[in-house]
């Protein structure tokens, strides 16, 4: 990797880090339980690395295993994370 | 086609940022977390295309297996068991982050015999480092917190220095390894230590500390995925890991902070210790009593009550009976709330959770800064498996070891009850000189039963 990639890395880094400063610190406590799971499947986004690691050479290699190892533990983070919180915040009800 | 699918990932990015903003609003946040869901899918679209169509058959079951078990898990959990589960799900997330970036790095240094450039080399050891002791590190808090090891801080001797010599040791194998890319035992070993350190990091910091530390693993499984991100070139990765470890830092500072501890203090950890022995020495508190016909008589007469709900309520099961208390008092006129303490439950937010699962209106649960000034002119408060979060000698007494912890001012209203099994301690181990005060009332007993028979009372008057 060029040094120049790195530097537009580390801008998208900054950037994003600040944005979820700024909107996380909004959220209000009677959410934070649900933002965590939700963020805990957002993090499931190492799924988009696993997938590109399934797809290396044969069965026999070290790679392949980890790759689909990988995928394995992201999809439950997606699907499990996402499930859970959609769980929770149908439970958030205002009596009228 | 490389521009559609960056493209794909920019739309997905897009997506993560307005579902967190949607999390603004408790109205909005259902569909906040249903667009997240959808930019996940878009970048998981964006990124099948781009595989061989030979990869496609294992793709395919990973993410069945996976789908069925995440889905298994969403379902049967119950909420009290809410901060385990998210404690699992983080130590997932750092073990996916190492092995993609282990897989990406061991193909290309034994597989293909490629040199790693010294920028995706260490962003690759980075990732094994955090990913390895968030994997260990949550398993360690999963383990604590559903009670198949001990709560209890784990202190051995010379725990401190270990720790650093292992990070020491982490340090050197990264750089070792960098340089002797052919050679793969390095990296093995950076990954071990990863591991080992995990388990050593948290085992020392005692379970009522545990909301600090999934907050704190939450936020290095997004730190994880980021540098995961900078080994693959991803940006999608490096949005969605920064949002994710920024979220994380933020909850680990409310929960800090509505304990009055540094970071630092709960991380060197061993609190509760030390607190159980000087509160030994207290002078008995001598306490009132109150039957359950005379409770209901009090929720009866009062015109506003405050219930201050901890996690003992959840563990007596008693939030279903709490909301058939409040539909008695509300038919009565009465103003029903709730006050949450920031650390009631297990985790950030947990007491929303639980009191929504028994179907109590979100707007009757408010934050300790907005209700604190109005426990004065209240009638009855109504304090319900909390303890130390009302112990006034968090303000008035330096001595105790939770002094400067805020605090809600439930000694301030004209009556307390207090339902409560026995005089036992709270979590920090002291003796609660509310109990003892003039307008509290200790209500023994099981909090499901006695609140149930409160109940019967007040349907017949």
């Amino acid at each position: 990797m060029s040094l120049e990639s790195l530097i537009i890395l580390l801008y998208v880094l900054v950037l994003a880090s600040y944005l979820g400063f700024e909107l996380i610190s909004k959220v209000p406590p009677t959410l934070h339980t649900p933002l965590m799971s939700g963020s805990n499947a957002i993090s499931g986004i190492t799924i988009v690395g696993a997938i590109l690691a399934c797809n290396e050479l044969g069965y026999g290699t070290v790679s392949k295993w980890l790759g689909m190892l990988a995928l394995i533990l992201a999809t439950i983070n997606v699907v499990g994370g996402y499930a859970v919180t959609d769980r929770m915040l149908k439970m958030f009800k205002k009596k009228k | 086609m490389n521009i559609a699918i960056q493209f794909a990932y920019l739309i997905a990015s897009v997506l993560f940022i307005i579902g967190i903003k949607k999390m603004n609003k408790t109205k909005e946040a259902r569909t906040g977390n249903q667009l997240s869901a959808l930019g996940m899918l878009v970048a998981i679209l964006a990124t099948v295309v781009q595989v061989q169509s030979i990869s496609l058959v294992e793709i395919l079951i990973c993410v069945v297996i996976g789908s069925a078990i995440g889905l298994y898990i969403s379902v049967k959990v119950e909420m009290t068991q809410m901060p385990e589960m998210v404690a699992l799900f983080n130590g997932f997330g750092g073990l996916a982050s190492l092995a993609v970036a282990s897989s990406d790095y061991w193909l290309k240094t034994q597989e293909l015999g490629q040199h790693v450039g010294p920028i995706i080399g260490t962003s690759a050891a980075l990732s094994i480092f955090i990913g390895g002791l968030t994997f260990t590190g949550s398993i360690i808090a999963f383990l604590k917190l559903n009670g198949k090891i001990s709560g209890k801080p784990i202190m051995f001797k010379g725990q401190h220095l270990v720790n650093l010599l292992l990070l020491i040791g982490a340090v050197v194998a990264a750089v070792v390894a960098l340089m002797n890319q052919a050679d793969s035992i390095y990296i093995i070993a950076l990954v071990a230590i990863a591991l080992v350190l995990g388990i050593l990091v948290v085992i020392p910091i005692g379970g009522a500390d545990m909301p600090v530390v999934i907050s704190l693993l939450n936020s290095y499984s997004g730190m994880a995925a980021c540098t995961t991100g900078f080994v693959l070139n991803n940006n999608v990765l490096i949005v969605s890991g920064a949002l994710v470890g920024a979220s994380g830092i933020i909850l680990t500072q409310i929960m800090c902070k509505a304990m009055n501890r540094s970071l630092m203090n709960v991380l060197l950890g061993g609190f509760g210790q030390t607190a159980s022995e000087s509160g030994g020495e207290g002078e008995e508190v001598v306490v009132k009593e109150v039957g359950v016909e005379e409770a209901a008589m009090l929720f009866d007469a009062a015109t506003s009550v405050i219930v201050v709900p901890g996690y003992g309520m959840a563990v007596a099961q008693a939030q279903h009976v709490i909301r058939e208390l409040s539909e008695q008092c509300e038919k009565r006129g009465i103003e029903f709330r709730f006050a949450i303490h920031p650390v009631a439950g297990r985790m950030p937010g947990h007491m929303n959770v639980l009191l929504a699962e028994a179907n109590i209106s979100y707007d009757k649960l408010i934050e300790m800064e907005q209700i604190n000034d109005d426990f004065s002119n209240t009638d009855l408060v109504f304090v319900v498996g909390a303890n130390d979060v009302v112990n006034p000698a968090a303000r008035n007494n330096p001595q105790s070891p939770i002094y400067g912890m805020p605090i809600l001012n439930a000694d301030k209203a004209r009556t307390v009850i207090i339902s409560k099994r026995s005089m036992g301690v709270g979590y920090a181990g002291i003796q609660n000189e509310l109990f003892g005060y003039d307008n509290a009332l200790m209500l023994f007993g099981d909090a499901k039963q006695t609140i149930t028979k409160v109940v019967s009372e007040m349907k017949e008057m």
